[in-house]
């Protein structure tokens, strides 16, 4: 576990993975997408706004799924303290929280010709919203500080702080609906889903399950730079400022303490 | 136990001494609250139906506006550093500081709420569960917010991110808070949205400090 | 084909869910590709220009990314 946490094996890892992880990711998508437009059959009840579903549910799984993630992410850092683990969780963050965006808006898609309006206030949307307000708070705090590890680290205490909250969010949205809901609209529930239209479903998510690792990896490579940038630039004032002065002992301290120079 | 009630005292004195905290927030809370019939117009029965939930938007907003400053002077000017050096468990200074806090906000806002509550038209049987909510529900409003102001520290535009933060984890405290007060201007028993508040209160009371006090030591590493 | 496209009436609904779907996950991989190569740029830049600048102390560089 250790060993794979070290950025240099990261790195060696999964660029040996990438070209495999695309092409799965791609064929995914093509299957899926023909599944979903064309090879899936119509709902009898809902015609074909049916294949709106094939986007809008895995959204919503890959939403839920990545703030998991991420605050898995923020307790490795917590008990571990790994360096990529807060990589990971503020990589994770952008993707949740497009996937979470994305669930709104096809929902709303999905419910204009459905139940003849954009928004209700339903148990669903509303926990979804709040989880889009989450994620937005964590990548609002995890970029606003100069030191990115120390927001990294700030983030990773908000996810598991958010992630104790988000039961206790959805329990109390979903007591809130029901007292206020009314009755009119139809639930989206349904009978138990057919196969035919199971299998669409679920391979789109595996699609953007392998989305999500491929922007993973990609982030986690950027991050990676610009800290190793952010290193070089300090040290290199350093040296500015330690030839300048003959000032070995800037020196000597920056060969050890390179990345934690900003401080 | 000491050093709880010391450190309770020394926030108290503070802000006692510099006085326009309580007064501020109590002041943006009424404020706040008046806004709205400007906003939906004077009608008796609209405010009487929405008076429950302004009141307890409002005071969310007002218990939030002043969480930047809970930790915020004391970073700046090193006192934060010295409590984390302190052998008493920092969680238990994270405490007294969130004690303090409520008693300068959320103790005021208690007694405004219900001269609110009548300007307001909401009728009187709300009146009791009202301040019931209120007082089981801001000191849960305390003790999440000081997470907030504790991760901020150091941040750039701290103020709007504290709200960006903490806001979406008030939502069940505002959804049962107002809840109560609906239930018993409806004529029913508010006890169950009474009771989920004390265990929100409880589960904060419990989980806070540790999270809060985890955020001040990675902000003065 | 058209009424493929038609999706019995629904088309707009259906295509608008698609297109801002693939359109929100080609930017957010465009973005991050870009920079990504901008990261690498900056990287191999500054990389050369501290190189040049003291030869002896090229390895400390690597110990920034693991301590």
């Amino acid at each position: 576990m250790h060993r794979f946490a070290k950025p240099s094996v990261f790195l060696k890892l999964t660029g040996a993975m990438m070209p495999w992880m695309v092409a799965l990711t791609v064929i995914l998508t093509v299957v899926g997408l023909y599944l979903a437009l064309i090879g899936s059959p119509v709902d009898y009840q809902q015609g074909n706004t049916v294949r709106i579903m094939y986007i809008h549910v895995p959204a919503a799984w890959m939403g839920l799924f990545c703030y998991v993630g991420m605050a898995l992410c923020g307790a490795m850092s917590l008990i571990w303290k790994h360096p990529l683990a807060d990589i990971c969780a503020r990589a994770t963050a952008p993707v949740g929280a497009t996937f979470t965006a994305l669930t709104l808006i096809t929902g709303s898609l999905w419910g204009e010709p459905m139940w003849g309006t954009w928004w209700v206030w339903d148990a669903r949307l509303t926990s979804m919203l709040i989880l889009l307000f989450l994620y937005l708070g964590y990548i609002a705090l995890v970029n606003a500080f100069d030191d990115p590890e120390r927001g990294s680290k700030a983030g990773s205490a908000l996810a598991l702080v958010g992630v104790v909250n988000v039961p206790i969010v959805k329990f109390s949205v979903d007591w809130w609906n029901t007292l206020h809901q009314p009755a009119s609209v139809a639930r989206m529930d349904g009978p138990s889903i057919d196969p035919s239209m199971l299998a669409p479903l679920l391979i789109m998510a595996f699609a953007f399950t392998g989305y999500y690792f491929i922007i993973l990896v990609l982030r986690v490579r950027l991050e990676l730079n610009q800290r190793r940038i952010r290193a070089l630039q300090l040290s290199g004032l350093f040296d500015e400022r330690a030839a300048a002065n003959g000032d070995d002992d800037a020196l000597a301290y920056d060969q050890g303490h390179n990345a934690g120079a900003g401080k | 136990m000491n050093a709880f009630v010391a450190i309770l005292r020394r926030d108290l004195r503070l802000a006692l001494r510099q006085g326009a905290d309580s007064v501020m927030v109590v002041a943006f809370f009424i404020v706040t609250t008046t806004l709205f019939p400007f906003g939906v117009g004077p009608e008796a029965n609209i405010l009487a139906r929405i008076a429950s939930g302004v009141i307890w938007v409002a005071a969310l907003l007002a218990a939030m506006l002043s969480l930047e400053r809970v930790f915020q002077t004391d970073y700046e000017d090193g006192t934060l550093e010295l409590l984390t050096l302190s052998p008493v468990p920092l969680e238990l200074l994270v405490l007294g500081k969130v004690c303090a806090h409520w008693l300068t906000t959320g103790l005021p806002l208690i007694i405004a709420a219900p001269v609110m509550a009548v300007m307001l038209n909401m009728d009187q049987d709300g009146f009791g569960t009202l301040m019931i909510a209120m007082l089981i529900g801001t000191p849960a409003l305390s003790l999440i917010g000081a997470i907030g102001a504790a991760l901020i520290l150091g941040a750039r535009r701290g103020g709007v991110l504290v709200s960006l933060l903490v806001l979406p984890l008030y939502i069940p405290v505002l959804i049962f808070g107002a809840g109560a007060v609906e239930a018993a201007l409806l004529g029913i028993s508010a006890q169950a949205q009474l009771q989920i508040m004390g265990a929100i209160l409880l589960l904060s009371l419990a989980a806070a400090p540790f999270a809060t006090a985890h955020a001040i030591r990675q902000a003065v590493e | 084909m058209s009424e493929f496209f038609s999706m019995g009436g629904y088309g707009s609904y259906i295509w608008a869910s698609y297109g801002i779907a693939a359109l929100a996950m080609i930017v957010l991989l465009i973005a991050t590709l870009r920079g990504l190569r901008q990261s690498k740029t900056e990287l191999d830049q500054l990389e050369t220009v501290l190189k040049a600048r003291r030869p002896r102390r090229a390895r400390t560089t690597d110990q920034s990314q693991t301590s």
